[in-house]
């Protein structure tokens, strides 16, 4: 692998705070190394930020692995970057060329409020999990693990769901600000095994409501989440979300 | 004297007898009993939702915007249980064993035994709350090996076991939000711990959104904030992971118990550049298959797959012909170590081994070959079918390292380098997880007390789960028995206003130096200092040094680091250089704690204690104790608790 180093024009979004009405900012970096990944990139511009003076610029992540789904941004009009399958942490430079011109800004998305930045709040996802996405089992009501044999394709369906890492991505894709791909992963794990049939119809009805609640929109089919998820998570659990909905509204829930 | 208040009798009838006889309390009192819990990882969540479901009423603290995104989300390979499904010998005494073994006979017998017990539990609770867990054909859950062990106990989910489980306690974290028995905080940090007559009382959490110290009282706290590995900056913790809390508790009385005691994992992608940030695991679970190797002749550049099969040395293989690739985490870390200094490392920074799947992918290949009957197929075909097996059982760590490094792991060789993983030091407790301040707990990785000297792959999910699952709740009772009578506290009580105070006063202090260095900065040179002094290799003289270096990068952080932004709104690099701050002071005691300990043991290698060939040399007529260090101004009091082995008899641990 060839490693080279980059100049680049960075155009970033600064917001003081939610109250304020943000605007872009320019930014020259160079000497960037393509080994680096996206957010050392960053890293760089806000050591020199500080050093300056000013302010650093304010951005979520924590794990820097993939798997924790605080890392946000829009890079060039995509979620997470150019790369397919990746989270902005995994993002590496290579990825760019010398004298490329890269836009950041935020998820945007009326359910998602910019915190600082590039921060937005996400706390809209924790409230549709209270909603219903759970198996109510308290603490010490569990039979032996092996008691209930679950079909291997069925199990692999429900961890393909329930891979996603609940970052927005598909929120901030879509035109709409949909949460139906985020909604539909969660509805699909639970649905999909034997352990969560008993609560499946409340779920997916409560769920729905709390999302509609949320001021996320609707979905129009154009499969803009299932392009940008960082976690390929898979439209097909949309369908599933129609159908465990419909089911729910005929028999009555 | 350190009493860890181990219940008398037989080891495996200490539990149950505890939990027979243990106080409890009735459902009316529960419901007003206050209790917080700081960190949201696996220990956290589980703890939160459990102690809700009995229906106490608990405050749950995390830094993240999500309780969902604690570090307990990035652990790969799988958790621990002693459930024998596969008719190889398991048992609780065998999981009891090799863990006290595999801490190099510095853990607790009676909390190792306990884990053991509990844990065929927590895969029925997972299981039980919807964690796919992988699945054999007959719809059974399936298992797979870890380092340091002979049996398959290892459940997982890929490579993404400690996501489902995380989820899974965030998920019944959640319902219990929706109930109304816990209240969740997101985007807080604990900055002060709150002390009334003896005992804890509440926190001081700052609103890391608006900037504002917000003052919380409960009858108990728990701190289930994970360790502390960030001290050497690049390890393999998530960027926020911090000892923040347990710091504060540690200056306000609480022991800090083993700190030198760090695990150094053998398997993580190398460092590229000065700009690395953090450092990225491959899971342990690839040494199942993997075959670990450099080259026999030094300083051989030909790219891996031109070197021929008999100039390849195998060197896990050649020095343990018992576990081979599988030995714990300190032997191949330090056996890696050893290839590397010898000038036999790979890549273009010569720090780095060979781990390499071309062999799996033929076996594989070839099993799927007989499997489906397909008779004489050309090697292409038996290739291709192998990447398949190994795709599904390892795809997403092989797509990750790709993305990291730009190469690809099913043609190429993965080239990978230890890196710090996991701390076993951490908050002294007792049996029942209390720290020496009455009222405050440790869970999870905030504690030291399974693990010894060093980890076993698989056992940070189990202890973190079993804490929060099934110990706390028995033992938190016991405690709040006794204070049903104690009424909220209204947090206008001096001891809320002088601890809102003094982090007031440091945060002011901080924010006032305005000097010319980043945190950032500092955070790299402490970082340096505890690698090259206090990581896989460490000895008196450099310990010494470490020491006076570390002092003199506190007295530079304190006049010259420059932070930006306010005091009373979003401000990271100021979450950071509190943390940061904390962190140097941990190293020292560190460093202290290595050069105090004149043996070798598990993570712990003083190069001045070894066996002719190089394997960790203990000192248990000296050293079998657990090192409890009292915090007091300026210096710190060393506790001794000695470890009392009734059932084990610790022995040089081999792996040959």
């Amino acid at each position: 692998m060839q490693h080279y180093s980059m100049n680049l024009k960075l155009k970033i979004w600064r917001q003081k705070n939610i109250n304020d009405q943000g605007h872009f900012e320019e930014y020259d970096v160079n000497n960037i190394s393509s080994e680096m990944s996206f957010l050392e990139m960053i890293d760089v511009l806000n050591e020199r930020l500080i050093s300056e003076g000013s302010d650093s610029i304010a951005f979520d992540h924590d794990c820097r692995e993939g798997i924790c789904g605080m890392c946000s941004m829009v890079i060039n009009g995509q979620p997470h970057g150019p790369w397919k399958g990746t989270t902005t942490c995994q993002l590496h430079m290579r990825a760019f060329k010398d004298g490329d011109q890269i836009t950041i800004e935020p998820f945007r998305a009326n359910a998602f409020p910019v915190v600082k930045d590039l921060m937005v709040s996400r706390t809209a996802f924790d409230r549709i999990i209270q909603a219903g996405g759970y198996i109510s089992v308290n603490t010490g009501n569990a039979v032996d693990g092996n008691t209930l044999p679950i079909d291997k394709d069925m199990a692999d369906e429900s961890f393909a769901a329930a891979a996603c890492i609940g970052c927005g991505a598909c929120v901030a894709a879509c035109k709409n600000a949909s949460a139906m791909l985020f909604v539909s992963a969660k509805v699909s794990h639970l649905a999909l095994l034997p352990q969560g049939a008993p609560e499946r119809k409340q779920r997916v009805v409560s769920m729905i409501a709390q999302m509609d609640k949320e001021g996320f929109g609707s979905c129009t089919n154009t499969y803009a989440c299932e392009a940008e998820c960082p976690k390929e998570i898979s439209v097909l659990n949309i369908a599933r979300l129609n159908r465990e909905y419909l089911n729910a509204n005929l028999s009555g829930q | 004297m350190l009493d860890a208040k181990i219940p008398a009798g037989k080891l495996d009838e200490k539990w149950t007898k505890y939990k027979g006889t243990v106080k409890l309390v009735n459902p009316a009192n529960k419901r007003k009993l206050e209790i917080i819990v700081v960190g949201t990882g696996l220990a956290g969540s589980s703890a939160a939702a459990s102690l809700g479901e009995m229906g106490y009423k608990v405050k749950a603290f995390c830094f993240q915007d999500s309780p969902r995104r604690a570090h307990s989300i990035a652990a790969q390979g799988g958790i621990n249980a002693a459930k024998n499904y596969q008719n190889d010998g398991d048992s609780v005494y065998r999981l009891f064993y090799d863990t006290i073994k595999g801490g190099d006979y510095r853990a607790r017998e009676g909390n190792v035994h306990r884990l053991a017990e509990v844990s065929t539990s927590i895969i029925d609770q997972c299981v039980a709350q919807g964690v796919p867990f992988a699945r054999e054909y007959g719809g059974l859950l399936s298992n797979r090996s870890f380092g340091g062990t002979q049996v398959q106990r290892t459940f997982y989910a890929a490579g993404q076991t400690g996501q489902q489980l995380l989820i899974g306690a965030y998920q019944a974290l959640e319902r219990q939000v929706a109930l109304g028995t816990v209240e969740m905080h997101a985007r807080h940090e604990m900055v002060e711990l709150v002390i009334i007559d003896g005992k804890a009382r509440g926190i001081i959490a700052r609103n890391l959104v608006t900037g504002e110290l917000e003052r919380h009282f409960a009858h108990a706290v728990l701190l289930c904030t994970g360790g502390y590995g960030n001290v050497f900056y690049l390890s393999t913790n998530a960027m926020g992971s911090n000892v923040t809390a347990a710091w504060k508790a540690h200056k306000q009385g609480a022991f800090f118990a083993n700190p030198c005691f760090t695990q150094i994992h053998p398997t993580c992608i190398p460092v590229s550049g000065d700009h690395q940030s953090k450092l990225t695991l491959m899971s342990e679970s690839l040494r199942n298959d993997g075959r670990i190797w450099v080259p026999a002749k030094q300083g051989d550049n030909r790219p891996a797959n031109e070197i021929p099969e008999e100039e390849r040395d195998y060197y896990l293989e050649r020095r343990y012909p018992a576990f081979g690739n599988l030995v714990p985490r300190d032997v191949a870390s330090r056996a890696a170590k050893e290839r590397c200094d010898a000038g036999f490392g790979v890549g273009s920074s010569k720090q780095a081994v060979y781990l390499d799947y071309a062999a799996a992918i033929q076996r594989y290949g070839k099993a799927e070959v007989s499997k489906k009957n397909l008779g004489n197929v050309s090697a292409e075909v038996i290739t291709n079918l192998g990447k398949e097996v190994v795709k599904e059982k390892y795809g997403n760590l092989f797509a990750m390292y790709e993305k990291i490094t730009g190469e690809n792991p099913y043609e190429v060789p993965m080239r990978i380098y230890p890196a710090v993983h996991y701390t076993m030091g951490g908050l002294w407790v007792d049996y029942e997880l209390k720290t020496t301040i009455d009222g405050l707990y440790a869970l999870g990785e905030a504690n030291f007390s399974e693990h010894g000297a060093n980890r076993l792959g698989a056992s940070a999910l189990m202890q973190g789960l079993a804490d929060g699952y099934f110990v706390i709740p028995y033992t938190l009772g016991n405690y709040l028995a006794d204070d049903i009578r104690t009424t909220s506290i209204p947090t206008d009580h001096p001891a809320f206003v002088a601890a809102e105070q003094k982090a007031s006063d440091r945060i002011n202090k901080l924010m006032s130096i305005k000097g010319k260095q980043t945190v950032e900065s500092f955070h790299k040179r402490l970082g340096k200092i505890i690698w090259d002094k206090c990581g896989m290799a460490r000895n008196a003289e450099g310990l010494k040094q470490a020491i006076e270096e570390v002092r003199a990068l506190k007295a530079e952080f304190w006049s010259d680091v420059r932070i930006p932004g306010e005091i009373n709104a979003m401000n990271p690099e100021l979450d950071k250089a509190g943390r940061v701050a904390d962190f140097i002071e941990l190293g020292e005691l560190m460093c202290l704690d290595a050069l105090e300990r004149n043996e070798s043991c598990g993570g712990h290698f003083r190069e001045e204690y070894q066996t002719p060939d190089g394997e960790a040399l203990r000192d248990d007529e000296g050293y079998m104790y657990v090192a409890a260090w009292e915090h007091q101004e300026n210096s710190w009091n060393l506790h001794k608790e000695p470890l009392n082995y009734e059932v084990v008899k610790p022995s040089q641990r081999s792996y040959k």
